[in-house]
């Protein structure tokens, strides 16, 4: 449970992206949002396990940033969308 | 990110602090059978119901000057500016090219909001294209804005304004875990909250006007934390 999803760590690493999917939903940290919400906020959307959720919350807190989800531009977008409704403050970027 | 209301109880040392003295136990939700629910006094119901009216305000009408916001009349319910002078019983619409983009959602504005508590509570989903950040803009704000007054709506049809129990089934309490973390975008970009506000709640002094503000901020945080903790 403790051992972070590999793709997360690669997409974090900005390394070795899948070709076909080189777009990244980005949360920023701000002083906030409160760090029990952020992490159910993951859950909900994205239906990551609560360990998962939770490390990626840390990343944002800790890091200023995490990439929280990777695919097409469009889920992307969709996914921005998402999570600008929960008032998070999720940006869309290529993952070059 | 803020850790929440942890360190601190709301309340507890002021006594004269007024509206938010409460007991405790005022604002926790909790879980029972299949629901959350929570007790509100009534000083809080107000102070609630006043804050997320004017989000309600400032998300539903898109064309507001951003200076004027909140001062309008509290517990509006319309979502959106009235409609103009139409061609009501006339026979063929006359649409125009904006009014057609209106109906398929796509006559959004591109350009961020200037006013710091709007652009916060809708952002730019691409940091450094403007371009591309405008046209997402264009076709989701309004979806956005819509939303987030749905959601205020939903907290002012479910707490009664003089106070008491509120039970929420799942989508309601999801509503108000949005409205009640709009509020507090809203009053944190106000205030200019940092992580560390609760070192400076703690040294303000009562006659400070920012430590009520502070204060209610600080509230707002124990009520949705209990909230998210009880959808665990």
């Amino acid at each position: 449970m403790s051992v972070a999803p590999a793709e997360v760590e690669r997409a974090e690493a900005g390394l070795d992206a899948v070709p076909d999917t080189p777009w990244v939903t980005i949360v920023w940290n701000d002083p906030i949002n409160l760090m029990s919400y952020v992490t159910y906020v993951f859950q909900k959307v994205f239906g990551y396990a609560k360990p998962k959720a939770e490390k990626l919350m840390l990343d944002v807190h800790h890091r200023g940033k995490a990439v929280v989800s990777n695919g097409t531009r469009e889920a992307m977008e969709r996914d921005a969308q998402v999570l600008h409704g929960y008032g998070l403050w999720a940006t869309v970027s290529h993952d070059r | 990110m803020s850790g929440g209301a942890g360190r601190r109880k709301p309340g507890r040392d002021e006594p004269a602090r007024g509206a938010l003295d409460e007991e405790e136990a005022t604002g926790a939700f909790r879980r029972s059978r299949g629901k959350v629910s929570a007790r509100f006094s009534a000083s809080q119901a107000v102070i609630l119901r006043n804050l997320v009216s004017q989000v309600a305000e400032l998300m539903g009408d898109a064309a507001a000057d951003p200076g004027a916001a909140g001062t309008g009349p509290a517990g509006r319910g319309e979502a959106g500016p009235a409609t103009s002078q139409g061609p009501a019983g006339r026979g063929e619409p006359d649409l125009s090219p904006e009014d057609f983009a209106a109906m398929i959602g796509a006559a959004g504005p591109t350009s961020p909001p200037e006013d710091p508590v709007l652009a916060r509570l809708l952002p730019d989903a691409y940091r450094d294209d403007p371009e591309a950040a405008g046209e997402f803009r264009r076709y989701t704000e309004q979806g956005l804005r819509s939303g987030k007054v749905a959601a205020a709506q939903t907290v002012l049809a479910t707490l009664p304004a003089e106070g008491g129990q509120v039970r929420l089934g799942p989508e309601d309490a999801q509503a108000w875990l949005r409205a009640l973390n709009d509020v507090r975008l809203a009053i944190g970009t106000v205030l200019g909250v940092t992580e560390d506000y609760e070192d400076e709640l703690e040294a303000a002094s009562w006659a400070d006007p920012r430590s009520a503000y502070l204060e209610v901020y600080h509230w707002l945080g124990y009520v949705q934390d209990s909230l998210v903790r009880s959808l665990r």
